[in-house]
């Protein structure tokens, strides 16, 4: 499609040769990202499993101020994630962008030990949630600058897989620290102290390994192209075709995708799951997304990206048929419902990213990937609020059954859109 | 020059490790020292709960914060009795008590203790949801209790409000699932929430807060008939005095932005609702310690936050607030 994607193909790293020697190694640039985003990971995650308790019952603030606060943490990331994307692609700097947004994610720990009131709060999380959505298009974009286009799968499958450990590593450290320290204030502070140390290791190693890959070709930004061009340019290539078809896909099946809470809640609805173990679920899950993560993304790499898109969709059409009809029932059910939800995450989440990224120009690539995250999660939001409407009205099962039936039409139809990509073994549209 | 990288990184690690180490280490040492220099302990819990008392979650820094303690109403600042049970929110009757309890750890739990005369625990059950608002009725039969649910409402994880009513013990109902009528008109939208109950002392009449798309209304219910309807607009948290002439509550007044309150209090039979001299925003459901003041907690400014007081302040918009017990919440007055 473009010559910059057949230009690609070159040594990945070029401050670092031993990449060049073992050509199918993980390049540094992404195992460095990785240990960024495990650190980071530990660091947010150790947050959000005390918060609601920290809001609630240290902070004594009643549902409505809680609501607020948790619907801002819901809300801000997916709002400004295409900013980031621009930013970086404007500047072409996706490194120093990613660092600004966690440069924000860590001052916000900061202001977590000096915050009380509700405002305060609101401003803090606010601000860690600005950082979150704003680093993930340029990160996301230079593992796949840093990645040679045949490996783009495997090299996001392990970010993946590091950025998930941290999520599990985080909770079972807050965990700890409340245990050690039993008292109020002091317990959640040294859990907000350990986060913000964790934040600034992963800026401090996000800036001294990450190498400063630019997105283009660095010689070619230097005088032939002014700013304004460069954005023109980059706005219409968003809305080419090849970009157009993956957004369209992303957009649709995520319009399917009931959110793993929901299916949780399905879970301990219709067996013997009491609601206590909602956090086993999410560790299962992650579990699960964590040790697959890297063996589809190598699938995808062999067989075709959007092919192992669609068919991670099939496994969530198996969650779905499988909560419906209460299978097997008890352990096991929930067992394999957790498997597949992981598998389809795996199958899903950075195998998007690659897609993205092989459907744009290289100079909007940080662009590209922040508004397919974007679209897919404005449509898994639109379909929480009407599976949660379906689910009022109609019942648990009933709701399932028709979310089943809408996935297989939107598989259908994704099928048929990305049919040029299904058809090249690569899954690369030339 | 990648060696150098290396060291650098090494370097930051230990230190920035050590230091949130350290930190620990050194909270945990003034936690200590601070349960063996702890001036609370003293009172006897049998004296105490045997005269009018006032039962209250501990906030002071020390082995028994967040703690069922209890003080004589005569002496609220004076020496404290302690009842080692931890919990979130209480409350309490002549002859019953409630404890809402959360326990943290990798699998979060959250518990609902019921408890006799003398704060001993009776019975035991699980609860869902992080625990917001507990009330016993006068003769100590009905308990009412609101959680946050997350998970139940459209949006993935976005909050809604469990608020469960029990008799004798026996769970009669989630009150969203009860009738309930807004000016006239069913209230059936799916983002409704209710919160916030307080019983009258007919043993079947009570008041709870109810929500949808950012208004809020005071709902007077009855529990035979299990429906509620709408009294007024803005009015959270109500709570009844002892005479059952007024009920007190929080009001967001005009202010839109969300989070900050002041308190009423509505005369039942005139109609009429003064607003109180406290001026701070209170984010509590208050309780009456007689049938002119009333209490409610509140967190301390800044880095204090973990700590709250409760204050008293008069029911009729005169005076001025002034700290009844110190480093205390969820005060419940027991005569």
């Amino acid at each position: 499609m473009y010559i910059t994607l057949r230009s690609l193909p070159k040594p990945s790293d070029r401050e670092d040769s031993t990449s060049v020697l073992q050509r199918r190694g993980v390049p540094a640039a992404v195992l460095a990202f990785g240990v960024v985003s495990l650190l980071t990971d530990v660091s947010s995650e150790a947050v959000a499993a005390v918060l609601p308790l920290y809001i609630t019952a240290v902070l004594g603030m009643g549902p409505l101020a809680y609501g607020f606060i948790d619907g801002i943490y819901q809300g801000v990331s997916a709002a400004v994630r295409i900013l980031g994307g621009v930013w970086s692609d404007s500047t072409k700097r996706p490194k120093w962008v990613a660092f600004v947004g966690y440069l924000a994610s860590a001052l916000s720990r900061v202001g977590l030990l000096l915050a009380s009131g509700f405002a305060s709060i609101t401003a803090v999380v606010a601000v860690d949630r600005l950082g979150k959505g704003l680093r993930t298009g340029p990160r996301d974009s230079l593992i796949a600058t840093a990645s040679d286009p045949g490996d783009r799968g495997r090299n996001f499958g392990v970010h993946r897989a590091m950025d998930t450990a941290g999520a599990l590593a985080g909770p079972l450290l807050a965990f700890a620290v409340l245990a050690a320290i039993p008292l109020g204030l002091g317990g959640y502070h040294a859990v907000f102290v350990f986060s913000l140390a964790f934040a600034v290791l992963g800026l401090i190693v996000l800036a001294l390994v990450v190498p400063d890959l630019r997105t283009a070709d660095g010689n070619a930004t230097s005088s032939d192209q002014s700013t304004r061009r460069r954005i023109a340019l980059r706005l219409s290539d968003l809305s080419q075709p090849a970009l157009r078809r993956v957004l369209g896909v992303a957009g649709l099946l995520g319009l399917v995708t009931v959110g793993d809470g929901f299916i949780y809640l399905s879970l301990s609805d219709a067996g013997s799951l009491a609601a206590k173990y909602f956090p086993l679920l999410f560790v299962g899950t992650s579990a699960a997304y964590m040790a697959l993560a890297i063996p589809l993304g190598r699938v995808a790499d062999r067989l075709g990206r959007a092919r192992v898109f669609l068919t991670g969709h099939i496994a969530l059409l198996a969650v779905y048929v499988l909560t419906a009809s209460g299978v097997g029932g008890g352990v096991w059910s929930v067992v394999m419902a957790l498997l597949l939800m992981g598998s389809f995450y795996a199958a899903t989440d950075g195998v998007l990213s690659a897609l993205a990224t092989q459907s744009v120009p290289e100079e909007s690539r940080a662009s590209g990937i922040a508004a397919a995250q974007t679209v897919v999660a404005l449509a898994r939001f639109a379909c929480s609020v009407g599976f949660g409407l379906l689910w009022q009205l109609t019942g648990r099962e009933a709701a399932l059954w028709v979310m089943a039936a809408a996935l297989i039409v939107g598989l259908a139809a994704a099928a048929v859109l990305l049919r040029p990509l299904l058809t090249s073994k690569s899954g690369r549209s030339a | 020059m990648k060696r150098a990288r290396l060291i650098a990184i090494m370097i930051s690690a230990v230190l920035c490790l050590g230091l949130a180490g350290g930190h620990l280490i050194y909270v945990r040492a003034q936690g200590s020292s601070a349960m063996i220099g702890s001036p609370e302990s003293a009172a006897n819990s049998v004296s105490v709960l045997a005269g009018p008392h006032v039962v209250f979650r501990s906030s002071s820094l020390g082995a028994h914060y967040g703690q069922l303690s209890a003080v004589p109403l005569d002496d609220p600042a004076g020496a404290r009795a302690n009842l080692g049970l931890n919990c979130e929110r209480t409350y309490a009757t002549r002859t019953a008590g409630v404890c809402l309890f959360a326990n943290r750890g990798v699998i979060q739990w959250y518990g609902i203790i019921m408890l006799d005369g003398q704060l001993r625990s009776t019975e035991t059950a699980e609860l869902v949801g992080l625990p917001s608002r507990v009330r016993i009725s006068a003769d100590s039969k009905l308990v009412a209790t609101t959680t946050f649910v997350a998970g139940h409402s459209y949006a993935q994880a976005a909050f809604s409000t469990e608020t469960i009513i029990r008799r004798d013990g026996k769970y009669l109902g989630n009150i969203e699932s009860w009738k309930s009528a807004v000016n006239d008109r069913p209230l059936r939208s799916v983002d409704r929430n209710f919160w916030g109950v307080t019983f009258a002392d007919d043993d079947d009449t009570f008041y709870a807060t109810a929500a949808s798309r950012g208004t809020t209304w005071l709902m007077r219910g009855s529990i035979k008939g299990k429906n509620m309807i709408s009294l007024r607009t803005d009015a959270e948290c109500p709570s009844l005095s002892p005479d059952q002439s007024k009920i007190a509550y929080k009001k967001r007044l005009d202010s839109k932005t969300p989070g900050v309150w002041r308190l009423a209090v509505l005369d039942l039979r005139t109609g009429q609702e003064a607003l109180l001299a406290e001026t701070r925003s209170v984010d509590d459901q208050v309780e009456w310690l007689d049938n002119s003041r009333l209490l409610y907690g509140l967190p301390r400014p800044g880095s204090e936050a973990t700590t709250s007081d409760v204050w008293v302040v008069p029911a009729d918009g005169s005076g001025q607030p002034v700290v009844f017990i110190p480093e205390a919440s969820s005060p419940a007055v027991v005569r």
